[in-house]
């Protein structure tokens, strides 16, 4: 099996781009990713996509060809183009697979994007579609929201834990402090604690800025074998961990309410392909969907015990500066979450701290960094491992 | 508008609780599946009516309500455990959000869910209750 560099990043801002489309996007994001990386079109292998829901978000299926369309390649090379769908965690898979080409021995450079076009249908629609990452049949049919499934988490890691509501807005806190250093960043604004317990109650114990928001955006990343990243780019960050793991898509199938055992596993892979511990990442971008998302994902990763995510949050553990900074760039929940691009932006967040390249944001000294995107409430989860 | 086939299709479970059991290992199942998941393939799968008792593990209540169940909200959804092990996401109704808590016993009742638009099906189900 070959190694994987990453060699080149781009997102556009994540935001409600009311006067963008989903395709041009793309293309932005991957502009940036392609001049950063300093490689020609012709010099693309393949493409994966990560998108979640074009079809009910902007009534257009079959995107991949109409992004290799769009880039300018498909008339010219008629480069393969693959979509990957695996809910909010699309840009992580469509990332894994781009790994896979290359590793493979398939492919030498290859593009992993995402993108998510969610303002060009009503708010309602937008979140009737998120839902559809649920089981339609038996948990949103009798009334199940979104927000609802992961309220029931935060619900039961406070009856098992203790973990109190403050420590859940400390999540949102931290995350919007750290979005004001992200240009990127749909929120560039601070917030109290007190700003998120008088917020709207969505699916109580949740309220309205314990939420991710609705986001267009895009973000692409270029990959390539490890031996022959340095003809591109004298600061290659090595892929050195890539796991993926399912688990119900039923949140009341799975044996535990207060793990997401596809992180778990995800992790576990990630961490022998890596041959490291939790404990030698310097730096983490999590799927902090929801605030209790974040307190999952550190217990689920291994950063903290289980049931110690909300303790350690309070404590600043995660906080950059901490002893392991997690969302430097606003999370899910400052930055915004465009479902698809998700994944792909986390990698990018990670490639530039990485690179020492996050201004304001930066984690002092980081040499490897983890990407930990999950699908639906836990259905999917995919976890890389990156390391300059 | 969905086809009305998606609907009458789930009556057995929706509208009488009838799920699966694996009879080799005892697991109950309920939506029914089609595999067990434990014995997978040497399993042997069973039709089983669960008697609808069981006991909240969890809730939240719903005040962003999806399409269709606006004039519901506030709500109560939580997830019951069941006979065997077996849990469902339901609604919880005819209490006060208040008076609920993890570990409450409860029971099902036969109610209206949903109506698929103005001219569309009607459709029924489960939900639960607090046993007095």
């Amino acid at each position: 099996m070959r190694d994987v560099a990453v060699i080149g990043v781009g997102c556009t801002k994540f935001d409600e781009l009311w006067d963008t489309a989903l395709r041009q996007l793309i293309v932005d994001a991957g502009r940036k990713a392609i001049e950063d990386a300093g490689i020609t079109g012709e010099e693309i292998d393949a493409l994966y996509i990560g998108n979640m829901s074009a079809g009910r978000f902007v009534d257009q299926e079959h995107i991949a060809s109409l992004i290799s369309d769009y880039a300018g390649l498909a008339a010219s090379f008629h480069t393969p183009a693959t979509r990957v769908e695996s809910a909010c965690a699309s840009g992580g898979v469509a990332f894994r697979q781009a790994v896979m080409a290359i590793a493979s021995g398939l492919h030498d450079i290859v593009i992993a994007a995402g993108v998510e076009k969610m303002t060009d249908v009503l708010p309602s629609e937008t979140t009737f579609t998120l839902a559809t990452a649920a089981d339609q049949e038996w948990e949103t049919f009798f009334g199940a929201t979104f927000p609802s499934l992961y309220a029931m988490m935060a619900r039961r890691h406070m009856h098992d834990f203790g973990t109190t509501r403050e420590q859940l807005a400390m999540v949102a806190v931290k995350n919007h402090k750290n979005g004001c250093k992200n240009p990127n960043a749909q929120f560039q604004k601070e917030i109290t604690i007190q700003d998120v317990l008088e917020s709207p109650i969505v699916a109580d114990p949740l309220r309205l800025l314990d939420c991710s928001p609705i986001t267009d955006g895009a973000a692409v990343t270029v990959l390539c074998s490890a031996d022959i990243a340095k003809r591109y780019t004298d600061t290659p960050v090595y892929v050195v961990g890539s796991g993926h793991a399912t688990d119900t898509i039923a949140l009341h199938d799975r044996i535990s309410l207060t793990t997401l055992y596809a992180a778990v596993f995800a992790a576990r892979r990630a961490y022998q392909m890596a041959k490291i511990e939790p404990k030698d990442i310097n730096v983490a971008e999590v799927h902090d969907c929801f605030t209790i998302a974040e307190i999952l994902a550190i217990e689920d990763l291994g950063f903290v015990k289980k049931g110690e995510g909300g303790k350690a949050t309070e404590e600043g553990l995660t906080a950059i500066g901490g002893k392991i900074p997690v969302n430097p760039s606003g999370g899910l929940k400052a930055a915004g979450h465009p479902v698809g691009a998700t994944g792909i932006k986390q990698i990018v967040e990670i490639v530039y701290q990485l690179r020492e390249e996050a201004n304001g944001r930066q984690v002092k000294g980081a040499e490897i960094g983890l990407a930990h995107n999950v699908g639906g409430s836990g259905g999917s989860a995919v976890i890389h491992i990156l390391k300059r | 508008m969905a086809a009305a086939a998606r609907f009458w299709r789930k009556i057995p479970q929706r509208y009488n609780l009838i799920g699966t059991k694996c009879s080799a290992c005892n697991k109950v199942y309920f939506p029914p599946r089609y595999i067990c998941p434990v014995c997978r393939r040497a399993g042997k799968i069973e039709e089983f009516k669960l008697d609808g008792k069981g006991e909240l593990v969890t809730y939240a209540v719903i005040y962003i309500a999806p399409r269709g169940f606006e004039s519901q909200a506030p709500y109560i959804i939580g997830i019951v455990e069941l006979d065997g092990g077996a849990r469902v996401t339901t609604q919880i109704v005819d209490c006060d959000p208040k008076d609920v808590e993890i570990g409450m016993p409860v029971k099902a009742v036969f109610r209206k869910v949903n109506e698929d638009g103005e001219s569309g099906v009607i459709y029924y189900g489960y939900k639960f209750t607090p046993m007095r």
